[in-house]
């Protein structure tokens, strides 16, 4: 395109977020969780293998360590971040009429808050609670 | 293409996990008595199985992921290098998810 024949403003092109105001910003969140998750997924396992079979005291022991009640909730929160930009992906791919697009796009956000959140609150009852 | 589409199917079976994981640590956080409950669940052959399932969706959406890295950082475009990376998916994926279950079973 010649100088000056472009109709996008200056502004918008310096912002960069094109006609959607999102721009790159989903594509860019999903590999950095992307690459936080590689990482704490490992640290969640050893988390699930650390607690198999341990009874009550000796699990809430366990969960009490700062260090473990931080992994979790880092995987939990970059975790569900991830997956509600994921599963807008395919329903974007897959989910064609308007109104239920956003309905459902909705009720993915909804759920992705819902369920880090009753993780997150678990987590720290098990941290600080008695 | 078949590798694209396993990438999408065990990022939805983690978003289901996700569930189970939150009722999990809930049922902790609620005391001893459905601790016990959620423990019996989890070690019941069809807790087994989802759990096995998880680990297995986990590894292969991780494998997956990693291969998108390659392709960020501009490279494994070339056909064969293409192939390669998805044909090896699913075993690097298998062979974590054993020896997971094999340290898991080893730890108890």
């Amino acid at each position: 395109m010649a100088h000056g024949s472009s109709l996008r403003t200056p502004l918008g092109k310096v912002r960069g977020l094109g006609p959607a105001r999102s721009g790159t910003e989903h594509f860019w969140v999903q590999r950095l969780t992307g690459v936080a998750n590689l990482f704490l997924a490992f640290a969640f396992l050893a988390i699930v293998i650390a607690l198999t079979g341990r009874d009550y005291a000796s699990a809430r022991a366990l969960l009490a360590n700062p260090v473990v009640a931080l992994l979790l909730t880092l995987f939990v929160v970059s975790g569900a971040i991830h997956m509600r930009i994921g599963m807008q992906v395919i329903i974007e791919d897959y989910v064609h009429g308007e109104g239920v697009k956003v309905l459902v796009t909705m009720a993915n956000t909804f759920f992705a808050i819902a369920v880090g959140a009753a993780s997150l609150i678990a987590i720290l009852k098990l941290a600080f609670g008695n | 293409m078949a590798m694209s589409i396993a990438h999408r199917v065990t990022g939805a079976a983690l978003y289901a996990g996700s569930l189970l994981l939150a009722a999990w640590l809930i049922a902790a956080a609620f005391g001893p008595a459905s601790y016990e409950r959620a423990q019996w669940l989890a070690g019941s052959w069809l807790g087994r199985l989802a759990l096995f399932g998880y680990t297995y969706a986990l590894f292969h959406h991780m494998v997956g992921g990693v291969r998108h890295f390659i392709w960020d950082a501009g490279r494994g475009f070339e056909p064969e290098a293409r192939m390669n990376l998805a044909r090896m998916t699913p075993f690097v994926a298998g062979a974590l998810t054993i020896l997971a279950w094999i340290v898991g079973y080893a730890a108890r």
